[in-house]
């Protein structure tokens, strides 16, 4: 069964459609990323699957169940799912340790010496046990949207919803963030991503959407999509991408 | 991509979002009315209740009362309008004052700073005594002797300190950035606060200036005490001569119809900010 599946989702924005009828199925371990110009509807689209915002028609269900319908406990699907900002958010007056340990304490009930165990362990895996006691700003930006991901993680989420996380990352930082959602995958994390490295999204993606003005117009693996697209517009897009120097 | 036609099942959703907006109004209403009817009845069973009714609240009294406690608020709202502007003003500057850091003007920044440490550490009501009867006895040439204006100087002193405070609070909020990119653009100190750093101050600190008006509107009441014939020493004329204290009430209730309007625009523009963020 799919982990998500998106049916003819339509969100507006004053009158604009910002999404025009998505479909989208996301399989367990599944990487999918959604590319395109800003405006297309990317970041909407993954607002809406983490009920930031209201859809204005269509369907979305997590694990089959349907998350889009009014009754449902927005607190309980938000604790399913993890998701990443481009602009990390993270708590600037906690630890990065109370930072990770925050969620699962408060929201999953895990007592705080399990909690610390479990994000000492996590840190120590992405390389930034020594950073527990440091506050966010004096972390560099890669450091802080690395904790960003761990904070997510913490509470073992169901499906990760990355927005273009490393956009505000010097590129010499990219690299780092990368490298963690790269190691995510290989553990079988469900992803949905937006992004702009085309080369990375290439060589971690297993599905990639190209969106343009609200609409699905193109779907396939990574290979294919990248070699062979077959609408115009994507073609267009990709061209324009490589013209700027992003792949 | 075809138009967007509404799908059953979204007319099914927002017919059960309908359904509980209506359900979620019902219930605020019931629960408000238990208690207001709960109050009502603990307050009215009480022991002193028939004496309370008796003194504070005889129709006769009110009605009898009542021009004379509204002209006399109508000083009130004199007051709070002339001295609003006034307060607005040295806030601002005293603001400014304290953010100078030019040497030579060190005296000014001293002097803001001295100013506000005394005018918020001195009640509001001995502020008023001490301009009030003070003032008018160094018989100075210019010195106002009108009891309402020397109410509003006593005011706007007081207040004063307090806003300069708010919006020094709300310019450094803005975060250094702001500044730097302005002065790298060749923008003097004074340019930076007037063209990039106020205006995004003054609207963060609108809703806690809101504040401040709201309880001005009631201060306004204090100036009672030095003697001009405002609402609340109307009212103490007419309690003093019937020892009802109905006068009181109807005071309270013009105060009450004044601020409230205020307090919702307040929630208002909060709200609105809050909207403009998106959250």
């Amino acid at each position: 069964m799919s982990v998500l599946s998106i049916d003819g989702v339509w969100k507006f924005f004053g009158g604009h459609g910002v999404l025009r009828g998505i479909d989208l199925d996301v399989q367990p371990h599944e990487v999918v990323s959604l590319i395109g110009a800003s405006g297309s509807g990317k970041s909407t689209l993954l607002r809406c699957v983490n009920l930031l915002e209201t859809v204005d028609d269509g369907t979305i269900h997590l694990d089959g169940e349907e998350i889009t319908d009014p009754r449902v406990n927005v607190d309980d699907v938000r604790k399913r799912l993890g998701i990443v900002f481009q602009a990390f958010n993270l708590f600037p007056h906690m630890t990065v340790l109370d930072n990770v340990t925050l969620a699962p304490r408060q929201v999953h009930r895990v007592t705080r010496g399990e909690a610390e165990e479990q994000a000492h362990d996590l840190l120590v895996r992405f390389g930034l046990a020594d950073k527990a006691r440091a506050y966010p700003d004096q972390l560099s930006g890669g450091q802080q949207q690395r904790v960003a991901i761990i904070r997510a993680l913490a509470t073992q989420p169901r499906l990760m919803l990355l927005d273009e996380v490393t956009s505000a990352l010097d590129p010499e930082l990219v690299i780092e963030v990368l490298g963690i959602i790269r190691e995510l995958k290989e553990s079988g994390m469900t992803m949905i991503l937006t992004t702009h490295e085309m080369g990375f999204c290439r060589d971690i993606s297993d599905t990639v959407c190209f969106l343009d003005g609200g609409v699905l117009l193109e779907k396939g693996p990574a290979d294919k999509i990248f070699t062979e697209p077959e609408n115009a517009r994507t073609r267009e897009f990709l061209r324009s991408v490589l013209e700027s120097g992003r792949f | 991509m075809s138009e967007w036609v509404k799908s059953e099942r979204q007319a099914e959703r927002e017919r059960i979002r309908r359904s509980r907006g209506r359900r979620t109004a019902s219930i605020a209403t019931a629960s408000t009315v238990v208690f207001v009817v709960l109050v009502a009845w603990i307050v009215m069973s009480s022991p002193g209740w028939p004496r309370v009714e008796e003194t504070f609240f005889d129709f006769g009294q009110f009605r009898e009362a009542l021009p004379d406690v509204l002209s006399g608020f109508l000083l009130n709202i004199r007051i709070f309008l002339i001295a609003e502007p006034l307060i607005l003003v040295v806030g601002l500057l005293v603001a400014l004052a304290r953010g100078i850091r030019t040497p030579a003007f060190f005296p000014i920044r001293a002097l803001a700073t001295l100013y506000t440490d005394i005018f918020r550490g001195v009640p509001t009501i001995l502020v008023i005594y001490l301009v009030g009867f003070g003032l008018p006895a160094l018989n100075l040439q210019g010195i106002p002797t009108d009891l309402a204006t020397l109410g509003i100087i006593a005011l706007t002193l007081s207040y004063g300190a307090y806003v300069a405070e708010v919006f020094r609070s709300g310019i450094e909020s803005i975060h250094p950035s702001q500044v730097a990119a302005a002065r790298s653009l060749g923008l003097s100190h004074g340019k930076t606060m007037r063209f990039v750093v106020l205006p995004q101050a003054t609207r963060r600190v609108v809703p806690p200036l809101l504040n401040d008006f709201v309880s001005l509107q009631k201060d306004t009441a204090l100036v009672a005490t030095i003697g001009p014939l405002e609402a609340l020493r109307q009212a103490q004329i007419h309690a003093a001569s019937t020892f009802n204290y109905t006068p009181y009430l109807a005071a309270a209730l013009l105060f009450i119809l004044l601020t409230i309007p205020m307090a919702r625009f307040t929630d208002h523009l909060a709200a609105r900010t809050r909207r403009r963020r998106g959250a």
